[in-house]
């Protein structure tokens, strides 16, 4: 890899990882020193290879020259001294060759009681997003202030906010104990799934940005299913559905960024890989008799994987669907079951229950009514899209309602 | 908002249903629950199976089902929530239940806590 390249990736993988060890060790008191240091060694890192080249095993050289940095900062710190040597272990105290543990099962442990940090229920799910793109996935801030399309500034302060708030509220970086997990672990699995649908949802035009947010966040839950105390079968699950949504990442936009519908997806773009994945987590979440959104939204995304227009398929979905209403409602997967029913039982029926829903602030739901009225009547069809294009913001979807409209016209 | 529970009276649905029709059957129920569900309406709900059901008397008297004199008797219920009686019995028109002669959807307004009753 040339230099230009390195640095970043570097940075990418490793600055999450001396952070994380760093913030277990100190405490997340010295949070802004963890950050330092890891900065400082990519900064010396940078200054060291330009002239010197770069050494045979980089991410050795890093872990170093972080320890020994590390190393100086308690020597000469006289807060540390003060404040936080004490809380350290004794034995850790007597132990006069200091050292920072670098070794993969501690970057791991360390990665993970940083998420179960990050993701404490009094910290806003904004923040946690932030704080994780920032902390675990090595986010530069620019990145991070690109992803929720604001200022520098604005991620600055947010950033600074939620470090304060985990610091007031005294905040351990810890395993929660096993029988807190399954409460806490629902508040990471949050997180991780707001953090892939910020990726694939995003109206940011950067493509990259957009992809990797989503690998970060199945990163991340991967790093829960390597650990058996938090490989649960709600875990799997999740990872499961951002398979089979990122299976589809290539074919879900076009050359100028612009979207495209599933419809008219080309199936060659699809990543088979990435459904076996996918097909192979669903699997191991099947153990367990708890059912969680995610199971049923995997359950889903997994029959979305399946082009064919079959009955079974849309029966299952429309099922899934049922269920998913019922522990998690929201208007999008309110719409999608109703689709799902007149695939399923026929328009007919699926124009009385649509008229049930009465979302009448969304413009998806009168797509759906124009959708669903084509062909049975014509008249009230026009009607919806008509309300449909007075609600619609983007020129893009104005366009595709508009078509739809013209060809009834016809 | 309020809650309705809706009460479901039917006989023993195995002893006169097909497997098939048990089938379609719960596939009618599973569509009705999702469309209110769709609605945001649904709070909770499940059915009461007729095996192993008991009846305690007066002075403890442990007796098996089926119940007395009546014909039909409680096989399950949903809650869900709505603005008034009328919505809440909207609901209960569409519930497969119904299909069955003689069966019947009792809805009943829930209890709140807050000493409005």
């Amino acid at each position: 890899m040339h230099q230009p390249q390195l640095i970043p990736h570097l940075f990418r993988t490793e600055y999450r990882k001396i952070v994380s060890v760093l913030c277990r060790r100190f405490g997340f008191e010295q949070m802004e020193v963890a950050e330092d240091i890891a900065s400082d060694t990519f900064l010396t890192a940078a200054q060291t290879w330009a002239y010197k080249g770069i050494p045979p095993n980089p991410t050795a050289w890093l872990y170093n020259v972080a320890k020994n940095k590390a190393k100086n900062h308690l020597q000469r710190n006289t807060v540390f001294e003060n404040k936080v040597s004490p809380e350290i272990k004794k034995d850790e105290a007597e132990d006069d060759t200091w050292d920072l543990d670098l070794s993969p099962q501690n970057i791991n442990d360390s990665q993970l009681q940083m998420m179960f940090a990050i993701c404490h229920p009094a910290i806003s799910p904004e923040s946690q997003i932030g704080l994780s793109l920032r902390i675990l996935c090595g986010f530069g801030i620019d990145e991070v202030a690109e992803a929720f399309l604001t200022s520098k500034d604005t991620i600055n302060k947010r950033l600074y906010r939620a470090k304060e708030k985990i610091r007031n509220e005294k905040i351990k970086i810890e395993m929660p104990e096993p029988a807190e997990i399954n409460a806490r672990l629902d508040n990471v699995l949050t997180t991780i799934y707001l953090l892939f649908s910020e990726g694939y949802y995003s109206v940011s035009q950067n493509q990259v940005l957009r992809k990797k947010l989503c690998f970060e966040a199945m990163r991340l839950c991967h790093i829960l299913i390597e650990n058996q105390n938090t490989n649960k079968p709600p875990v799997n699950a999740l990872l499961a559905l951002m398979y089979f949504h990122a299976s589809r990442f290539e074919a879900r936009t076009g050359k100028n960024g612009e979207l495209i519908l599933y419809d008219d997806q080309d199936i060659n773009l699809w990543d088979l890989e990435m459904v076996a994945k996918g097909a192979w987590y669903l699997n191991e979440a099947a153990g367990g008799s708890q059912l969680s959104r995610y199971h049923l939204e995997a359950g889903i995304a997994y029959w979305n994987t399946q082009k064919e227009d079959t009955r079974e398929k849309w029966e299952n979905i429309l099922q899934l669907y049922n269920r998913l209403l019922q522990i998690a409602y929201s208007p999008v997967a309110a719409l999608n079951r109703t689709f799902a029913l007149a695939k399923a039982n026929g328009p007919e029926a699926a124009i009385i229950e649509a008229e049930k829903l009465n979302l009448t602030g969304n413009q998806f739901y009168f797509t759906l009514l124009g959708e669903l009225y084509t062909g049975i009547d014509n008249e009230k069809a026009l009607l919806n899209f008509k309300k449909a294009l007075a609600l619609i913001k983007t020129e893009a979807d104005a366009q595709l309602v508009q078509r739809k409209i013209s060809k009834l016209m016809k | 908002m309020d809650e309705f529970v809706l009460i479901f009276r039917h006989e023993d649905g195995t002893k006169i249903a097909s497997p098939e029709q048990i089938q379609v059957w719960m596939k009618q129920t599973m569509d009705w629950i999702g469309g209110i569900a769709a609605q945001n309406k649904f709070v909770s709900g499940t059915g009461l199976p007729f095996a192993d059901a008991k009846i305690v008397g007066h002075g403890g008297v442990v007796t098996n089902g089926p119940f007395g004199e009546i014909k039909e008797t409680i096989g399950g219920f949903v809650i869900v929530k709505a603005e008034s009686v009328d919505e809440a019995v909207e609901f209960a028109k569409g519930c497969p239940v119904l299909q069955g002669d003689g069966n019947t959807v009792e809805v009943r307004k829930v209890a709140k806590n807050d000493g409005t009753h």
